[in-house]
């Protein structure tokens, strides 16, 4: 098993009322099996079907495999600029 | 070609400063600024969050692409954090080209990738004291 603490951010770090969440996934997870924990451990974020995920600060897609050691998080909708 | 995320105000001269060249025939500014009203809402402020090092990593992403797709490496982007007043610029783009309709076309698809891609999030404050996220698209 990986234990990993999401980042989040923004509307979503308000919902949580905290900056990660963490999760404990099996070996050889991928990005949306880490969403579906983040669903169960933290219900208050009111995540989208396919809320953008970025691992080592790249967007990754639903099927990307995620690594014990990677930094992941929980990008919300951007509005920069 | 430079990009950052800075915590100060930013220069807008400095920066138009910085790619102009001798051969430029066109220098694209590009200004964002925090406005008064938002969706009819009197608007007090923005505070401008990040998730820095991707916020970081994206910008020069983009002025890489920029550079490749509109033939200038004479790009520098600065985005700003923090609170920011009424008026204060939040992203400044500045391009020079020995061409305008490069200069100002590449500007254009910056911001655009920018305002898509760069995890940069605004709490907007509110005359009345209340605070809010703001939405994709309502920027």
């Amino acid at each position: 098993m990986i234990t990993l603490d999401v980042l989040l951010f923004a509307s979503y770090a308000d919902a949580a009322g905290a900056a990660s969440v963490r999760v404990l996934v099996a070996d050889g997870a991928r990005v949306a099996d880490v969403v579906q924990a983040v669903r169960i451990a933290a219900p208050a974020i009111a995540l989208p079907a396919r809320p953008l995920v970025a691992i080592n600060h790249r967007y990754a897609s639903p099927e990307a495999v995620i690594g014990a050691t990677d930094e992941v998080a929980l990008i919300p909708p951007v509005a920069g600029g | 070609m430079r990009t950052a995320l800075v915590t100060r105000p930013i220069d807008v001269a400095a920066l138009a400063a910085e790619v102009g060249a001798p051969a430029h025939g066109a220098l694209s500014l590009f200004v964002g600024t925090v406005r008064n009203v938002n969706d009819g809402r009197a608007v007090d402020g923005i505070e401008y969050n990040a998730y820095a090092p991707m916020a970081a990593r994206e910008l020069g992403e983009i002025a890489r692409e920029a550079a490749a797709r509109f033939g200038s490496a004479q790009i520098v982007i600065e985005h700003r954090t923090g609170f920011l007043a009424l008026g204060e610029a939040s992203v400044a783009i500045a391009v020079g080209h020995e061409r305008r309709a490069n200069a100002m076309d590449a500007s254009r698809w910056i911001i655009e990738e920018l305002k898509r891609r760069v995890p940069i999030w605004k709490l907007e404050h509110y005359a009345d004291g209340t605070r809010e996220w703001v939405a994709q698209g309502h920027a």
